[in-house]
C-alpha cells in the first residue's frame, strides 16, 4: 500500500481529521505514508506539523493559483503526484472541498471512490472500509476492485497521533492546471469566526431544538455553552423555523462535528441530526419524550424539561467556574 | 441557455438492503429525492429571472430504474420543460464513477449552460456526484451553494463552507451543486401536474449513449460491498428522569467525566 493523505487547513491549522487519517495510515503500512499540502505561504510551517504527525513526506504546491480553497486545481496537484510517484491510495477527511476534491479525483484517475467512511483496515491484505447505511442502522464493509483508491472519512474518525519531532522532508510540486480548474475565483470571503462560531473545532457544543419552544429560548443552549466554553449549534428543523442562523446548524444538510461533549436540548434525534454528531466523544440529552430517538445514541438520557433543567444546571456549572 | 438538473428516484421510507446483492433494494415504490426539489427550483427561478424565459429550457436528468419515470414526471409537473431517463438492466449497480459516466454522456449531448444538483440523496448516495460529472466534462464545479445569479455569462455563487461564507465567480458553462437553504421550493399545481403528461419524456438505453457495458452497471463498478454487520451500541448509556434533581445528575456525570 503507498498512501497519500491530503492534508486541509484552515485559519493557518492543520484539520484534525486529516492529521488523524495520517495516524491510521501509518498504523496499517509498515512503509512510509505520504502527505499533500495546497495553498499559500503558510504550508512550510504547516509541513513540520505534518511531519510530527507522522508524514514521511510532504508534498506541497503553493502560489497564487492555490491559495484560494478551490477543488479542482487540488484534483491537478494531487493528480500529478499520484502519477508521477506512483501512490495506489489516497485518503481525505470530510469536508466541502475535500470531498470535492475526492470525487473529481476518483474520477480523472478512474480509481474507486468509497465515502462517509467511519473505519479502514486490510483484510487478506487487501484494503477495507467501513461506512454506515441507512441512516447508521447498518455498517457496511467496502472495498476496491481498482489499482488506485480514494476514500473518504467522516470528520474526526480517527485522532491525530504524535510521532515525535521528525524534520520534514518536504518536495515542492509545480504541477500544470488544467483549463477547466482555472474557472472559478472567490471573489468574496467572510471568515466563520464572523458568520458564526466555529462548530467544527469547538470542544462543547450545546444544541437546541425544537424542544425549546422559540427563538428566545435559545438563550437556554447560549448559557449553557458559555459556563462550559463551548459554542450553540441547532438542529434543521430550529434552523427552519428562524430560531438560529444556518452557520450554526449541525446535521446532515449542516455541520459534521465531533466535539468531546455534546449536548442535545429539545433535540428529537431525527437521522437528519444524528449523523452530524453521533462521533461526538459524550452525549447528553435532555428531552421531555421518553421515546424520543436521540436517547438511543446518548450517554446521558435526561427526561425532563428543559426549561427547568438547564438554568439549574447553569447554576451549578456557574458555580464551580467562577466567570 | 439551457439547464440541466440531474436527479435521483430514491426508494421510499421502506428502504431495505437486498440481502443477496448487498445494495439497496430499487425495485419497490419510490419518489423523487427531496433534495433535488431545490436544485429544480432554481433552475426554474433562473429561468424565469431571464427576461425572455421562453428562450431557455430547463431539462430534467437521471438514470435509474424504469419507475423512475413517476420522479421525472414530478419533476415535469413542477415546471421542467423536459426529461431524460438512463434506464438500462445493465446500468443496474452502478457505483459513482459508473454513474457519472453515464450521466456525462447525457449531458454532452445536451451541452447545457448550467448543471444542478441538490446537495444530497436521501438514500446515503452520491453526494459526491457532481464534481465527478465536473471532472468527466472538464468544467468547473461549485457546491454548498446558497445563493446563485446569472450575469454577463457568468455564475456569482455563495456557498457555506466549514472556514467561512465565500463569494464566487464561475464561467459557463458550469457544474453547480445547491443546498436546501437557497430557494423553498414550489408545490406543482393541478395545472402543470396534467401538463406533464404532455410534456416529453425520453428513456434511453446504455447502447443509445456510446458506452460499453463494461463501463456501467456492476461490471463498471469500481467498488464492492463485502458484507452488512450491526453497529455497536453505546456502552454504559445512563438515563435519568427528572425529579427535581436532574441537574444535580447530570453535573455528577460530567464531573465524573473531567468534563467541567
Amino acid at each position: 500500500m503507498r498512501f497519500l493523505v491530503f492534508l486541509e487547513h484552515r485559519d493557518g491549522e492543520l484539520d484534525r481529521g486529516s492529521l488523524g487519517l495520517l495516524g491510521k495510515a501509518v498504523s496499517l503500512d509498515d512503509g512510509e505514508v505520504a502527505s499533500v499540502l495546497v495553498g499559500g505561504p503558510e504550508v512550510d510551517s504547516l509541513a513540520a506539523t505534518a511531519s510530527r504527525f507522522g508524514a514521511a513526506t510532504v508534498y506541497v504546491a503553493r502560489g497564487g493559483s492555490f491559495e484560494p480553497p478551490l477543488s479542482q486545481p487540488r484534483v491537478d496537484v494531487i493528480d500529478q503526484i499520484v502519477s508521477t510517484e506512483e501512490f495506489d491510495t489516497v485518503l481525505f477527511s470530510n469536508s466541502v472541498l475535500a470531498a470535492d476534491i475526492a470525487a473529481g479525483l476518483a474520477m480523472r484517475r478512474d480509481a474507486g471512490i468509497n465515502w462517509d467512511l467511519v473505519d479502514l483496515g486490510l483484510r487478506d491484505g487487501e484494503l477495507t472500509a467501513t461506512r454506515p447505511a441507512l441512516g447508521d442502522s447498518v455498517l457496511v464493509d467496502v472495498g476496491w476492485r481498482s489499482k488506485e483508491r480514494v476514500a473518504l472519512f467522516r470528520s474526526g474518525t480517527f485522532e491525530p497521533v504524535a510521532s515525535g519531532e521528525p524534520a520534514p522532508n518536504v518536495k515542492v510540486v509545480e504541477p500544470v492546471l488544467n483549463d477547466h480548474s482555472q474557472r472559478t475565483s472567490i471573489v468574496g470571503h467572510t471568515p466563520r469566526s464572523e458568520a458564526g462560531p466555529s462548530l467544527e473545532g469547538a470542544e462543547v457544543i450545546v444544541s437546541g431544538g425544537m424542544g425549546l419552544g422559540s427563538a428566545e429560548n435559545f438563550f437556554l443552549a447560549e448559557e449553557l455553552a458559555r459556563v462550559l466554553g463551548g459554542v450553540v449549534g441547532a438542529t434543521r428543523a430550529a434552523v427552519y423555523a428562524g430560531w438560529y442562523p444556518h452557520s450554526g446548524q449541525v446535521g446532515q444538510t449542516g455541520r459534521t462535528v465531533a466535539p468531546k461533549l455534546y449536548f442535545a436540548l429539545g433535540i428529537s434525534g431525527a437521522v437528519q441530526h444524528k449523523v452530524g454528531m453521533q462521533n461526538s466523544k459524550v452525549i447528553v440529552a435532555i428531552n421531555k419524550d421518553p421515546t424520543a430517538p436521540i436517547f438511543e445514541f446518548s450517554d446521558l438520557a435526561v427526561v425532563g424539561d428543559v426549561h427547568s433543567v438547564v438554568p439549574r444546571l447553569v447554576e451549578l456549572i456557574a458555580e464551580r467556574r467562577p466567570s | 441557455m439551457k439547464i440541466a438538473v440531474c436527479v435521483k428516484h430514491v426508494p421510499d421510507r421502506r428502504t431495505r438492503i437486498d440481502p443477496v446483492s448487498k445494495r439497496i433494494d430499487r425495485t419497490g415504490s419510490g419518489e423523487l429525492n427531496n433534495f433535488d426539489l431545490n436544485a429544480i427550483e432554481e433552475a426554474l427561478r433562473t429561468k424565469e429571472r431571464i427576461d425572455e424565459p421562453q428562450g431557455t429550457e430547463v431539462v430534467v436528468v437521471s438514470m435509474g430504474p424504469s419507475q423512475a419515470d413517476e420522479s421525472l414526471r414530478t419533476a415535469l409537473g413542477l415546471g421542467a420543460d423536459r426529461a431524460i431517463l438512463v434506464a438500462d438492466d445493465v446500468a443496474v449497480g452502478s457505483d459513482l464513477i459508473a454513474t457519472a459516466k453515464v450521466l456525462s454522456v447525457v449531458l454532452e449531448r445536451e451541452a447545457p449552460d448550467v448543471v444542478l444538483f441538490g446537495q444530497q440523496t436521501s438514500d446515503g448516495g452520491g453526494a459526491l456526484l457532481w464534481a465527478a460529472v465536473a471532472e468527466r466534462l472538464r468544467l468547473p464545479v461549485v457546491s454548498q451553494v446558497t445563493e446563485l445569479t446569472l450575469a454577463d455569462g457568468k455564475l456569482r455563487l455563495s456557498r457555506q463552507t466549514e472556514s467561512g461564507d465565500d463569494v464566487i465567480e464561475c464561467r459557463l458553462p458550469a457544474v453547480v451543486a445547491v443546498t436546501d437553504a437557497i430557494n423553498e421550493p414550489r408545490y406543482a399545481s393541478l395545472k402543470g401536474m396534467m401538463g406533464a403528461k404532455r410534456k416529453p419524456l425520453e428513456v434511453l438505453a446504455v447502447e443509445d449513449l456510446r458506452l460499453e457495458a463494461a463501463d456501467v452497471g456492476d461490471a463498471g463498478s469500481k467498488t464492492t460491498v463485502l458484507g452488512i454487520k450491526d453497529p455497536p451500541s453505546r456502552a454504559d448509556a445512563a438515563r435519568i428522569e427528572d425529579e427535581d434533581d436532574a441537574a444535580e445528575a447530570i453535573l455528577r456525570f460530567l464531573v465524573d467525566r473531567d468534563l467541567v
